[in-house]
């Protein structure tokens, strides 16, 4: 009996420590000859999980590239995990990515709390935390965080751009916000403010936050329309922005509208809160609208939809998701071939704070991707537009709406 | 205090989609006695099948009541997959099942229809009732097809004989078996009309906030809320519940300084207040159980 | 990178030794997970510890949960409130006061029993469905109080406390890491308030507990106060979960109102009937299932898809789940899983394995 005891005992031990070794890293991780492994999480179930498409869109677009011959002849291997808008997911599922996974890099990680998570671990480990997808203004800190640089215009320069326009256009105008009581909303809200300056408080007349968590925000819009507001600031998500645009038109208040454009989507959009009660809203933009006719000859346009065609043909044409997976994952795409056949992390972080005046495909004429040492915003520029009759129509000049993290 | 006015009829018009949860809701609880978390996932399940069938062609009324029925057997059918083999397993074990149930048909939505907004029809158009339009000829057409539902809910539970079965089998499924009731059938048809019903809420709810798989999440949670308030074992109450719930929520933007960030904390609170005090809601009956 | 130095040989060696010399299972069983435990860091992954770490932190709020509604009936669906509460109590005083991590977990558990305790006497009045309801409705307001306008300057507000630099270093000059050494406290808090719960469940209180959950009536007959216990328990069970939602804190290095959202809750729970309730060792086969089951889903739904485009090949109008779409299935996978689980334990392992037991007695017999 002792004796079996411990034969028992002794293999239960050896065999533990045997599984528990640990699989040494690769020399260069992420790269051999073959392929590059490129990490990325995103919400794919959860309360966001309407930006899983997001993910979706890249994963086909590297599809592509690997089609047509992949990167200095290494395939991509383009790994996505779900992170269910969960930053201690966010936090576990990066782990892998890095530690399991041996990516090369962490692009495009979905979510402002999510990436917050992930942020001091990424630099701590000296892994890209490359082209976030999330307009939150912190992002562009190459001082403190060398390793972390977001993509899209933030949110608070486009704050100040629709500020800089109220003053000029409707300098007595009475505002009425309605935003999503988060860091996105929040972020917005500052940068009208800061933009507002000193006329901010006079301007403003009425602040109706909404959670995530609420059925409906047709109760802000009443009390909106109560306080007398002529101008309308709108800092919602898809589904809200289309619930007030319906709600204000029920209730007949045609105030100056200002649409943030995280949700301008014309068929994500304003088909389902309909086009005559979207009319006249205002908004900015940096990418191609796909819906709009004047794209039809385009030529980057013309291979976005081949693209989406024979790559993502379950994905939603209408969906400007998918336009903006396709663009950040060009740009990805020639920030590896700039960072030329001798990969190395130091290398990406390198190219992607080199790139001067590059143009990418889906990009408006005239705006283009800029970065340095010292910028890590990308783009950085933005236009005004104005929805009429079922398409944005863009007007005035390319607008730069630089504002550094605070 | 036109703004208060204005609220509260807002919160009427909101908390008709709750009132119509909390019906469903009440409806299973009173089929099994159990609360059923997947409630709101099945109504926006069979909302989608309702968007389906129009969108295939189908005429609002036609696609409106072939939803019910298809709703009715899928209801009836989980029942008996799913929850037949666990019979004797432990509440807490049923409770698991219920969000397993809730995973997987939220999922499926999102897989089958994708998660953009799709914007649902109604019947009773859009044009304001109320002035100012806070009250839509939906919202009240949303009142009153709530309305009709707990008049027929409480006909049958009241005056006819399956209804009275149905209440025996769940109040006390051992004497129901011992006169000849049929508890496990009994079950099913229970959960087959809270599916029809909430099917009903659905589609009812859909035009409001737009179509999209995680649309009753919080719907369910203001629903549960109200057929708390208003108590369990009473149809009724949890319709008013509903309503309150409603302007209760739409009212808690008035409380000074903070209000309109602590809706939801506020309506909950409250909620909780009501149950310490009452403890089987407003209007339930207090059970009695005999040692 | 981690070696399996001749120490660790050594020291498995003499552990293996001590156990075969011990006198009773219990003892060699104990020995054997100090050994386990403290080798194990010192030859996994970084990754794996994490996730190792994040386990046993689950486990400790499962247990939590197990106390209250396994050994004491009463049900809760809020628990992630009270994980919540620990977390922010550790976060705010490592900021604010700068205060070492290891102090924060005594706070935070004291802090939680007192809510836990202040809860549980409206809870007094609620019976089953209608206490897990007031749970559940906790749980949902919890992220919104995290974000609450006038605390915003101790919580962070929406954008949460960033904890990263301020995660402690092993003490003494030990050669070990952070995974290691936070390893190595969850560790130790793991084994002392599973222990704490052990000696509960088992005593006069833990009795006094299980005849309130099994038939009040009776209990308030044989002089049980009610009330007093009912109420204990609450903040007992909220102690548990908050010092795993403080532990949680110093791992995550990272506290934010949407890391506390109420899946946590229903997550919690799971684990709790999947272990089976009323018994605390199920707690880590919970912790197990939650942790690892949603990942494992991950990969079967992508597997599913793959094996669709496999048959595709043969029958050419069979249908295509697209690679991308797959992501979307996880949650089918899970909750099949889920189902799966309770029709082969419907009383979670506990059950099982009581099953197993009693079969055992009876062949023997």
């Amino acid at each position: 009996m002792t004796i079996k005891k411990y034969g028992i005992v002794s293999a239960l031990a050896l065999g533990f420590a045997v599984t528990m070794a640990g699989s040494a890293p690769a020399q260069t991780p992420g790269v051999t000859d073959k392929e590059i492994k490129i990490g990325n999480i995103n919400p794919y179930s959860g309360p966001a999980s309407a930006y899983g498409t997001i993910g979706k869109s890249i994963a086909a677009y590297f599809k592509m590239v690997n089609a047509e011959g992949g990167i200095h002849g290494r395939m991509v291997n383009f790994i996505s995990y779900d992170d269910s808008y969960s930053p201690p997911k966010a936090l576990e599922q990066t782990r892998k990515l890095v530690e399991s996974d041996n990516v090369l890099l962490v692009f495009q990680p979905l979510g402002t709390p999510g990436n917050t998570a992930i942020q001091g671990y990424l630099n701590g480990k000296k892994v890209p935390q490359l082209f976030v997808a999330t307009g939150a203004t912190k992002w562009g800190d190459p001082k403190k965080f060398p390793w972390t640089m977001g993509w899209q215009p933030n949110y608070q320069s486009e704050g100040r751009i629709y500020a800089d326009y109220i003053l000029k256009n409707f300098p007595n105008a009475k505002i009425g916000v309605l935003y999503q009581n988060d860091d996105y909303g929040k972020d917005y809200v500052k940068g009208l403010k800061d933009g507002l300056g000193a006329k901010a408080k006079t301007m403003i007349v009425s602040e109706q936050p909404y959670e995530v968590a609420d059925p409906t925000v047709d109760s802000q819009i009443i009390a909106l329309k109560a306080s007398g507001a002529d101008v309308l600031f709108n800092a919602t998500t898809p589904k809200f922005a289309a619930q007030s645009i319906k709600k204000m038109a029920e209730i007949g208040w045609k105030p100056a509208h200002f649409l943030n454009q995280v949700s301008n989507s014309v068929g994500g959009v304003l088909k389902p809160a309909g086009f005559e009660n979207a009319e006249g809203i205002f908004s900015t933009g940096y990418l191609k609208d796909q819906n709009d006719p004047q794209w039809k000859d385009d030529a980057g346009m013309k291979k976005w939809f081949a693209f989406m065609d024979k790559y993502y043909p379950e994905g939603d044409k209408t969906s400007s998701f998918n336009v903006y997976g396709y663009t950040v994952a060009q740009n990805l795409h020639k920030v590896l071939l700039a960072a030329g056949k001798n990969l190395t992390r130091e290398g990406v972080m390198k190219a992607a704070a080199s790139m001067k005046d590059l143009e990418l495909d889906l990009l408006l004429p005239g705006i283009k991707v800029n970065t340095s040492a010292t910028d890590f915003y990308p783009i950085e520029q933005n236009q005004m537009m104005r929805f009429k009759g079922g398409r944005w129509e863009f007007f005035g000049p390319i607008i730069s709406g630089e504002v550094r993290g605070s | 205090m036109e703004q208060v006015v204005q609220q509260i009829v807002g919160g009427l018009a909101t908390g008709a989609i709750y009132a119509c949860i909390a019906l469903s809701i009440v409806m299973i609880y009173q089929a099994i006695d159990h609360l059923n978390f997947a409630q709101g996932e099945m109504a926006m399940f069979s909302t989608y099948i309702a968007w389906q069938l129009m969108h295939w062609g189908m005429p609002y009324w036609g696609a409106f009541f072939l939803t019910i029925a298809i709703s009715f057997v899928l209801g009836y059918a989980i029942e008996r997959i799913v929850f037949k083999p666990v019979h004797n397993a432990p509440v807490l074990s049923h409770i698991v099942i219920f969000i397993a149930l809730f995973v997987i048909i939220n999922s499926m939505a999102g897989f089958i229809w994708e998660f953009t907004i799709k914007p649902f029809p109604t019947p009773f158009g859009t044009k304001p009732v109320l002035g100012g339009g806070i009250l839509s000829a939906h919202g009240a057409g949303m009142i009153a097809v709530t309305g009709i539902m707990l008049v027929m809910l409480y006909a049958f539970f009241r005056y006819t004989r399956v209804g009275l079965a149905m209440r025996a089998a769940s109040a006390n499924p051992d004497s129901a078996r011992l006169v000849g009731i049929r508890v496990g059938f009994m079950n099913a048809l229970g959960w087959g009309m809270a599916a029809a019903i909430g099917a009903v809420a659905g589609i009812m709810i859909a035009p409001v906030v737009f179509l999209e798989p995680n649309m009753m999440v919080t719907i369910l949670l203001y629903g549960f809320a109200g057929a708390v308030v208003g108590g369990l074992t009473s149809p009724g109450g949890a319709v008013f519940g509903g309503f309150a719930v409603g302007v209760i929520e739409n009212l808690a933007s008035f409380v000074p300084q903070f209000g309109a960030e602590m809706k939801l904390t506020i309506a909950l609170a409250l909620i909780i207040l009501v149950l310490t005090l009452k403890p089987n809601g407003l209007f339930g009956r207090k059970i009695v159980s005999r040692v | 990178m981690k070696t399996t130095s001749p120490v660790t040989v050594l020291i498995a060696a003499i552990g293996a030794t001590v156990i075969t010399l011990a006198q009773n299972w219990k003892l060699a069983g104990f020995i054997f997970i100090l050994i386990v435990g403290g080798l194990f860091p010192l030859m996994a992954s970084g990754v794996f510890t994490f996730q190792i770490t994040q386990l046993l932190i689950y486990a400790i709020a499962i247990a939590g949960l197990n106390l209250l509604t396994g050994f004491n009936g009463q049900f809760s669906l809020g628990h992630s409130a009270f994980y919540a509460i620990g977390a922010y109590v550790s976060a705010v005083l490592m900021t604010q006061l700068d205060m070492p991590f290891y102090l924060t977990i005594p706070i935070a558990a004291a802090v939680c029993f007192v809510f836990g305790f202040l809860f549980g006497l409206p809870a007094l009045r609620l019976e089953g469905i209608y206490l897990a309801l007031a749970t559940f409705a906790l749980a949902i307001a919890t992220p919104q109080i995290l974000k609450f306008k006038p605390i915003e300057h101790l919580t962070g507000g929406v954008q949460g406390l960033a904890l990263f630099h301020l995660k402690p270093e092993a003490p003494f000059g030990l050669q070990l890491d952070q995974d290691q050494w936070t390893f190595y406290v969850t560790f130790a808090v793991t084994i002392l308030m599973f222990f704490f719960a052990f000696s509960l469940v088992n005593s006069r209180s833990g009795r006094a507990m299980k005849a309130i959950r099994d038939n009040h009536i009776a209990a308030k007959v044989t002089g049980i106060n009610l009330s007093l216990f009912k109420t204990l328990t609450f903040g007992v069970s909220a102690l548990f979960t908050g010092v795993a939602g403080a532990l949680s804190a110093m791992l995550i290095a990272f506290v934010a109102p949407d890391s506390f959202q109420i899946t946590l809750a229903v997550a919690i729970f799971v684990g709790m009937v999947v272990g089976g309730v009323g018994w605390i060792p199920g707690a880590f086969l919970g912790a197990l299932f939650i942790l690892f089951v949603p990942n494992i889903a991950e990969h079967i739904a992508f597997g599913l898809a793959a094996f669709f485009d496999f048959v595709r090949k043969f029958i050419p109008f069979f249908p295509t789940i697209g690679e991308q779409s797959s992501k979307g299935l996880t949650g089918t996978v899970y909750g099949v899983f889920l189902i799966l689980l309770i029709y082969v334990m419907p009383s979670g392992l506990a059950g099982l394995l009581r099953l197993a037991v009693q079969r055992l007695a009876q062949a023997r017999s």
